[in-house]
């Protein structure tokens, strides 16, 4: 081929690294195993459109990511987009009717706040566990925005959200995720 | 004084600045508002600094393979292999 892409060499080099990746953000085995596969076969359908401008694992990582948005999307379809005001109705207790902490969740401290260098596996642990609790759509909206540093424009457009609403469920997953660090590490 | 006392008593808005602000400019009042509310609430300045930590120990967990490093089986990869030989040689 004479645009840099080896084909041939793509599972060999490349499988794995997407897999995992699909993985991390699906968290389900038989979904990312086919959503490799199906990069694959559309990766060879546009070797064409490859400019080298970017290195083939990113190139191929793109068209992933696209395929993972699309699950997400056939996923929170079925969910009902909140309101702003139910969004704010619905924090389980977390704040008071003047929006104050609630005594039963206000945050306490980790006892980890001013170590330099978090790296606690335990603390790691607990992490993946309650990230992996979050509904799909907040878990989506919260990576793209804050792992794969999307746009807020792109995530509203790609997951349908409201700009407002994207505030919203990225405040009540931070919320919920911290609720849960607070009630398993301590 | 009302109003001040109702963004003073408002952890829920100032908590939902607090993530606008890690990846977003916020407007002068919503700054404004979010400075003046944590200059008096420590619970909420515990909340900023715990946000902050867990966004990069979210990062991190994605970015470093740790978050999931199983590797695919041997068989799923020869089929895959095959699917493209297949597609290249036609």
């Amino acid at each position: 081929m004479t645009n840099g892409l080896d084909a041939r060499q793509w599972v060999n080099q490349h499988a794995d690294y997407l897999y995992s990746f699909a993985l991390s953000r699906l968290n389900n085995e038989e979904q990312a195993k086919d959503l490799v596969q199906d990069t694959f076969l559309a990766a060879l359908q546009k070797v064409d459109s490859f400019e080298g401008k970017a290195s083939e694992r990113t190139w191929l990582t793109a068209i992933l990511k696209n395929k993972i948005i699309d699950v997400y999307r056939k996923k929170s379809s079925g969910l009902k987009l909140v309101s702003e005001s139910e969004a704010i109705a619905d924090q389980e207790g977390f704040f008071e009717e003047d929006g104050h902490w609630s005594d039963k969740y206000k945050p306490v401290s980790f006892g980890i706040e001013d170590t330099d260098n978090i790296s606690n596996k335990e603390f790691n642990k607990i992490l993946k566990k309650c990230m992996e609790k979050l509904p799909v759509l907040w878990h989506a909206v919260f990576t793209m925005k804050l792992v794969d540093e999307e746009s807020s424009e792109n995530v509203c457009k790609e997951l349908s959200v409201s700009p407002s609403n994207l505030w919203v469920i990225i405040h009540r997953a931070k919320v919920n995720l911290r609720a849960c660090l607070q009630k398993n590490w301590l | 004084m009302n109003a001040l006392r109702k963004i003073i008593r408002n952890c829920q808005q100032t908590t939902l600045l607090i993530e606008k602000q890690a990846t977003e400019q916020l407007t002068l009042k919503e700054f404004f508002t979010m400075r003046f509310h944590l200059l008096f609430c420590s619970i909420c300045r515990l909340f900023k600094k715990q946000s902050g930590i867990i966004n990069e120990l979210v990062k991190q967990l994605y970015k470093n393979a740790t978050f999931n490093t199983q590797t695919l089986d041997a068989g799923f990869k020869t089929t895959m292999q095959n699917r493209i030989d297949n597609e290249l040689d036609r």
